[in-house]
């Protein structure tokens, strides 16, 4: 026992309770659809969830560092018309530059946040919130109110969430989860195995702590929400990819639903503890139970309501079983830790 | 030395919002002949007394280190509440009443998962905004409900003095409240003591549990009020009804010089603030700039806000470095290492 304590640490435990949610969640909507055990069920529920799953990645690096970034809604927004725009007119672009013109609009955009927070010392939420506003203000400014339509794309962005990299029987693994899952794992070792990833650990967990280990917080601050911003980009290509017409409203109120994600996947919203896994099964958790609902036919009205009621099940749930589980899995030696100091982040 | 005491008063939030009100107000009556007319100034207050009220309470949520994201979905919850009820048969004043109780049962639920079960309210409320706008959705699903008699109407859209409909004067009055409980009531002490610094305040007596919960009960009950005279102003209620205030009421209150940590600020620099962005909008709007665009000059004027005197204080720190730096390069006829700052002024 004192062996799998030791080799197992809490945060693992807690993505496998996650898991188990999930599980019990399918299995749940599995009894009370019909043919809910279906190839295309899965295929539906994983291309909605690649988009927030990516965007997720991005904000828990940020998240991590004791920050939080409002603004990903809006860079979705302005990449998905950007890169549209830009390839209606340019259509022989090939798909990797674009992937890379998309990223370097979202990190020039996430470097503007960081900078502001980490060397201007201006609260996260406070450059966020204005950032959100102005971003959205310029898509609006440059796309002088006009769409991107979809017959205005090549061929090969508008096949994209349709292209199937591997299948097992009709289980297809498609090209935006495909992405989505690549974003996952790398940023995951990424964080886990990486000095830049454990400096945004240490960093959240304690930034006095961090300072006097000479770690130059403001600049992996600035990184994250860089890296951030560059997930966001990429996730604005997905989105002109996905849903083809963008208009100045596109991702609006996304800024929302990825938060929710990271949080329900057991980011601490205080820096210093989660990883990206968690954050993906958080989507997932999300987009399950939101896709499920619609196959329910119980009426479109409740999701909402439910996903609200989910996201504070779940967070109260892994807040008490953790509170529990702590001093028993740190063994006797760790007393509880106290509580943390309450911040509105 | 002496300089900067005779310019402190400059420092102050208060001081640089009621410069920048200033400015926005003379750059409108150059704009246009017809800022100053009656109807206009009521203009600018009327279109946005929902926002306006919320802000009120919201400063007090900041303050005590707190976050409510779901103002705006229980404005919207109540309207709803209203509107299907008055749709069901009620008269308007029992689904009035019943609509304050869902705001101050919200409250009671964001108060209680956030003071007593210690899960961040950002967290909390974030639920809150999906949640209460979800069962507002379930209430009116996709309908839109209206014909209110018209003296509930009139209540939200007519002058009483002059051009100034009652809500105006609902504002007011909340705001001389505010200000007097903020500024001078035990409890109001108590949310800044909160807000500096909970284990102290709790050290010192204060049940911090209880004010948390007080003050986002109050925010619930608040955000229903406003909500209801939304319903009446526009006549006409919809399950998506104020959705998105929530980050206009916090931009106005940061704007207001409330630290997002709690502990800071005054409701006579949110009252200024809120002056502030109200004309800044109205000047833009008679303009014909779009609301898109208004926002993000809002946003910008939020950041450059903490940023320029965040900036000041970075130059009032190098500067006597670069002139020591000056002064013993003419002294010794060298470049020296500046001295620390304390050695410099002995």
């Amino acid at each position: 026992m004192r062996r799998i304590r030791r080799w197992v640490p809490l945060q693992r435990l807690r993505e496998f309770s996650l898991v188990i949610i999930l599980i019990i969640v399918v299995l749940i909507f599995g009894n009370q659809i019909d043919n809910y055990y279906t190839p295309r069920t899965f295929n539906r529920i994983s291309s909605t969830v690649a988009l927030i799953t990516l965007v997720a990645v991005g904000q828990t690096m940020v998240v991590l560092t004791r920050n939080v970034d409002l603004s990903v809604g809006s860079v979705v927004g302005f990449t998905a018309y950007f890169v549209g725009r830009y390839v209606s007119k340019n259509e022989d672009m090939a798909p990797l530059m674009l992937a890379a013109l998309a990223m370097g609009i979202g990190a020039g955009m996430g470097l503007i946040n960081g900078l502001l927070v980490a060397y201007g010392r201006i609260p996260a939420i406070v450059v966020t919130l204005g950032t959100m506003a102005i971003y959205r203000g310029l898509l609006v400014e440059y796309s002088d109110s006009k769409s991107v339509a979809t017959r205005e794309l090549p061929d090969w962005i508008k096949e994209l969430p349709q292209e199937s990299l591997f299948h097992y029987g009709e289980y297809e693994l498609r090209a935006l989860p495909a992405i989505a899952l690549a974003a996952v794992i790398i940023i995951f070792f990424l964080l886990l195995y990486s000095s830049f990833g454990r400096r945004l650990y240490a960093i959240g967990s304690s930034p006095e702590a961090a300072n006097l280990a000479g770690i130059r917080a403001p600049r992996m601050v600035t990184l994250a929400f860089t890296m951030c911003g560059a997930m966001a980009g990429l996730g604005g290509m997905l989105y002109l990819a996905r849903f083809g017409t963008i208009t100045v409203d596109a991702a609006r109120g996304m800024e929302l639903q990825v938060v929710a994600a990271v949080v329900v996947g057991g980011v601490n919203i205080l820096g210093g503890s989660g990883t990206v896994l968690g954050a993906m099964l958080g989507a997932i958790l999300i987009g399950t139970i939101e896709q499920s609902l619609i196959r329910m036919n119980i009426n479109e009205f409740w999701k909402d309501a439910l996903l609200g009621l989910c996201i504070i099940i779940a967070v109260t749930v892994d807040r008490i079983l953790i509170n529990q589980l702590t001093p028993w899995w740190s063994r006797t030696e760790l007393q509880r830790m106290p509580e943390e100091p309450h911040a509105a982040v | 030395m002496q300089q900067s005491k005779r310019w402190a008063w400059l420092k102050s939030w208060e001081a640089l919002m009621f410069i920048i009100l200033c400015a926005v107000v003379v750059a409108n009556l150059r704009l246009s002949e017809h800022y100053l007319d009656l109807n206009n100034l009521a203009n600018i207050f009327h279109l946005s007394i929902e926002k306006s009220l919320v802000v009120l309470i919201m400063a007090f949520v900041i303050i005590n280190g707190e976050i409510d994201l779901s103002v705006a979905s229980v404005m919207g919850l109540s309207a709803t509440v209203l509107a299907e009820r008055y749709d069901a048969g009620w008269p308007i004043a029992a689904g009035f009443a019943l609509a304050l109780c869902v705001g101050i049962l919200c409250g009671l639920l964001n108060g209680l998962f956030s003071a007593y079960m210690g899960i961040p309210s950002l967290i909390v409320t974030l639920a809150g905004l999906i949640g209460y706008r979800g069962v507002a959705r379930i209430l009116l699903e996709d309908r839109s409900v209206g014909d209110f008699p018209s003296w509930f109407t009139s209540l939200g859209q007519d002058g009483i003095i002059g051009p100034f409909p009652l809500t105006i004067f609902v504002f007011i009055a909340l705001f001389i409240l505010g200000f007097v409980i903020l500024q001078y009531s035990v409890f109001g002490r108590y949310v800044y003591a909160i807000g500096n610094n909970r284990a102290a305040a709790e050290y010192a007596g204060i049940n911090a549990k209880q004010v948390k919960v007080t003050i986002f009960m109050a925010s619930g009950l608040i955000a229903a009020l406003a909500g209801a005279f939304y319903a009446a102003r526009l006549g006409n209620v919809r399950a998506n009804a104020a959705e998105g205030f929530e980050l206009d009421i916090i931009t106005i209150v940061l704007l207001g010089g409330v630290s997002i940590f709690g502990g800071t600020g005054t409701m006579i620099g949110v009252g200024l603030s809120l002056l502030v962005v109200l004309n800044l909008r109205n000047g833009m709007s008679l303009s014909n700039v779009d609301g898109n665009t208004q926002t993000s000059v809002i946003g910008l004027l939020l950041i450059l806000s903490v940023l320029v005197p965040n900036l000041i204080q970075l130059l009032q720190r190098l500067l006597p470095r670069l002139f020591s730096v000056i002064a013993g390069f003419m002294n010794k006829g060298g470049a020296t290492k500046p001295k620390s700052q304390v050695s410099v002024h002995q």
